[in-house]
């Protein structure tokens, strides 16, 4: 080939090219601008954009089908235990709380629907757990439990047809505050019916006189001031799901 | 004499655009979510001499209260950063291409060169390869970040199910910071990454579309090869180190 159609034929591919990287770079900026904007246009389920919802729940049935169910969360030296940041105060921040009146109202029992004094739940074997607490906002303390098993609370009040597949409701005396748990989080032996927090008994703020303790969920599961449990089959309606946050929020 | 020769294969060109948005997203609801505890700053007791992130940025970046918002982009986005950037890590791999990309003995001097040469403290420019030491270390460092990102991440979102990650990295508050400053990073490289592109030229970006770089070669004598092709810019005005 003679240089100067050699010289023509570069001049012509450049050109293809710088005129492909405009349209190629273009088209990208577009689609993914649009991309973009469709996702966030979506309505919402639940207070997230629904794909966005979808994947929450995918990365759930993700964690339910490959995860151990049993695995325990760290626990630490007594003494490594502090204090803790009472963060929120939906559903105990009441004064028409009496706690002299204070009883667990259960319901989804075998036995059918019961109230339990607090001391029902002290007379359960007695379990102490420090455990990192992490609230979904990032932060974290560790704490230590004085409590009950709530697998040791089924053993003695045993609900109706109990399945992995089944929930536990729990919400506060005034249901203002509610939260959902799946079965195998709620009977994993760190999940206490707690009435002590580093050895004195729960005072108002942290949900005396009896919260739930979680190690494996969020902090958003850690109900305080268990007014109402509730083994059903149906998934139950909870806070922070409801406002944009992950149901199952597992850790 | 001047001709196109390839540069970036067309796989490589894929990664590369493809993360591009997925890391935005992933830098963008990480801050949402770490808006909600914003506890990290450089300083010694009280004092303090910044803040991430001062109150002026948050606002006009729209990122308060947004936290839920920022968990459900970050865990669906997290998977497609995964799963590109382990396809990109097989592909090097397979491909062969990891060799232009990996640091050798020489790489680490070299590095000291370009930013000599970058800083015109060095004048004669620096032998030819695909990617001079610099760029080997910040290409592959910035993967050994997005793995870094990737374990930190789950040892902070699956903290019990990898406890044992956690507990290497120094337990779960530590794992936390680890990911932030690994997030400082991408912005550190995305700056000289930024600065360098500009710098290198169109030549270097279009080579980043549509794979070809115009190279200047000898004139062919009949039946034998050219000697290995440089590419022009990089030949006339600055070799090496303006490829970003």
């Amino acid at each position: 080939m003679p240089e100067e159609e050699q010289e023509r034929e570069f001049k012509k591919e450049r050109k293809r090219l710088n005129r492909r990287t405009f349209l190629t770079a273009g088209a990208a900026a577009i689609a993914g601008t649009g991309a973009w904007e469709w996702l966030r246009s979506r309505p919402t389920e639940d207070g997230a954009l629904w794909p966005l919802r979808r994947g929450l729940q995918w990365n759930e049935r993700f964690a339910r089908t490959y995860f151990s169910e049993t695995r325990l969360a760290r626990e630490f030296p007594r003494d490594a235990a502090g204090d803790i940041r009472p963060n929120g105060d939906v559903g105990i921040d009441g004064d028409d709380f009496d706690p002299a009146e204070w009883k667990l109202k259960v319901a989804g029992l075998a036995g059918g629907p019961k109230e339990l004094a607090l001391a029902d739940i002290t007379s359960l074997p007695r379990v102490e757990l420090t455990a990192e607490f992490k609230c979904i906002e990032g932060w974290s303390n560790i704490v230590n439990w004085t409590g009950a098993r709530l697998a040791d609370f089924v053993k003695k009040y045993p609900p109706i047809g109990l399945s992995s597949s089944g929930y536990v409701a729990m919400e506060t005396p005034d249901s203002a505050y509610y939260v959902g748990l799946d079965i195998p989080s709620a009977l994993h032996p760190q999940t206490l019916l707690a009435y002590q927090m580093n050895g004195k008994p729960l005072d108002d703020d942290h949900g005396a006189p009896l919260r739930l303790v979680i190690p494996v969920k969020y902090g958003i599961k850690n109900l305080k001031r268990i007014g109402r449990l509730d083994f059903t089959k149906e998934r139950p309606r909870d806070y922070w799901a409801e406002r944009g946050y992950d149901w199952y929020a597992g850790f | 004499m001047l001709r196109l020769a390839p540069k970036h294969s067309v796989a490589v060109r894929w990664f590369h655009w493809i993360n591009f948005p997925l890391l935005a997203i992933m830098i963008w609801s990480g801050l949402l979510i770490y808006w909600a505890n914003d506890v990290y700053r450089i300083g010694w007791g009280n004092w303090t001499l910044f803040h991430f992130f001062p109150e002026w940025f948050y606002k006009s970046s729209n990122i308060p209260f947004r936290l839920a918002e920022g968990m459900a982009w970050h865990f669906f986005f997290l998977w497609l950063f995964a799963i590109n950037g382990v396809l990109y890590v097989a592909y090097t791999v397979f491909s062969g291409e990891w060799r232009a990309l990996v640091p050798h003995r020489r790489s680490f001097r070299d590095a000291l060169e370009v930013v000599r040469y970058d800083l015109g403290l060095r004048k004669e420019p620096l032998p030819r390869e695909k990617y001079n030491g610099a760029q080997r270390i910040a290409y592959t460092g910035i993967i050994v970040m997005g793995f870094g990102s990737l374990v930190t991440g789950l040892a902070i979102w699956r903290s019990i199910q990898f406890g044992w990650l956690a507990w290497l990295l120094g337990g779960y508050r530590a794992a936390r910071l680890e990911h932030f400053l690994l997030t400082l990073g991408y912005a550190a490289f995305f700056v000289v990454h930024i600065a360098q592109v500009i710098r290198a030229g169109w030549n270097n970006f279009r080579a980043m579309v549509a794979g070809k770089e115009v190279v200047e070669i000898e004139p062919v004598s009949i039946g034998v090869t050219a000697v290995e092709p440089v590419p022009i810019e990089s030949a006339a005005v600055e070799p090496e180190a303006g490829n970003a």
